[in-house]
């Protein structure tokens, strides 16, 4: 497993750069980890990634975009507004989690 | 073996533009064969692909207002249930059958089809009707599910999909 060093902190990642280790995750961390993929964070952005954040451990792996619209509460057409094109990759990046493994 | 990048590894989400645009004709209208198609469709929708479908011959009951939530899964001519074939023509087994697998369906959190529709539209997916399935049903644009976009021939649909990968199920 590669460590990068993003913002000072030194962070462990998948070959992709998908963070691999939960606590080593924060929300000035996932700022910056937005502003690399040109996502500026606002409290709707924020509203899914604190899901993905919270939901991570209870379900013991990345919410899925229909698990962010139907248990989050946040619409499909709104994932696709604020993380465009890939929502649930960049939703899994910015909130340090893993790539989600389910298929819907 | 642990290796420091000095560069942070960024992942690549939208480096290359592919244009890549995905095309499923859906031509049955069995329970299992309704879900492949809608998979795949929200998987490539997912991965930010142009994604159209396009519903025709029995595929259509997946976009009938009457029959789209009543989609039935049968044993018979089905081997892959493992079932002797005798089984699947007893009285009630359609049923049976149908219901278990829409019980196995919704426990791995998966929509029934109107709801899946209706994600694959949130996403950004294109839903096409089949001039030819429409009036052998004598059906119009009222009987069907609201975000079909339109009832097109199938030249329409091979125009529309210019250079789009197809899937045929």
């Amino acid at each position: 497993m590669p460590t990068t060093t993003i913002d000072n902190h030194e962070i462990h990642v998948d070959d992709e750069g998908f963070m691999t280790q939960y606590d080593e995750w924060t929300e000035d961390l996932g700022t910056v980890l937005a502003a690399q993929i040109g996502i500026e964070m606002s409290d709707e952005h924020w509203k899914a990634i604190r899901f993905l954040r919270s939901d991570f451990p209870e379900h013991g792996e990345t919410a899925t975009l229909r698990r962010v619209a139907t248990v989050g509460g946040i619409p499909t057409k709104q994932l696709f507004t604020l993380f465009p094109k890939k929502p649930a990759k960049k939703m899994a990046y910015v909130a340090g989690l893993p790539k989600p493994r389910g298929c819907v | 073996m642990t290796t420091t990048q000095s560069a942070p590894i960024i992942p690549s989400f939208d480096e290359e533009e592919t244009g890549r645009t995905l095309a499923i004709i859906c031509s049955k209208g069995n329970l299992d064969m309704a879900y492949p198609g809608l998979i795949l469709a929200n998987a490539a929708l997912g991965e930010g692909i142009e994604t159209h479908l396009f519903f025709t011959f029995w595929g259509f009951d997946m976009i009938n207002k009457k029959t789209m939530g009543d989609l039935k899964f049968t044993m018979l001519g089905n081997t892959a249930t493992h079932m002797p074939q005798g089984l699947g023509g007893l009285p009630g087994m359609t049923a049976m059958a149908t219901h278990q697998m829409k019980k196995s369906i919704e426990e791995i959190g998966v929509p029934e089809v109107p709801e899946f529709l209706q994600q694959i539209v949130d996403s950004g997916g294109h839903l096409w009707a089949c001039r030819m399935s429409a009036d052998m049903q004598h059906l119009e644009e009222a009987d069907l599910y609201d975000e079909v976009e339109g009832i097109i021939s199938a030249s329409d649909f091979i125009e529309k999909t210019d250079g789009a990968q197809l899937l045929f199920i």
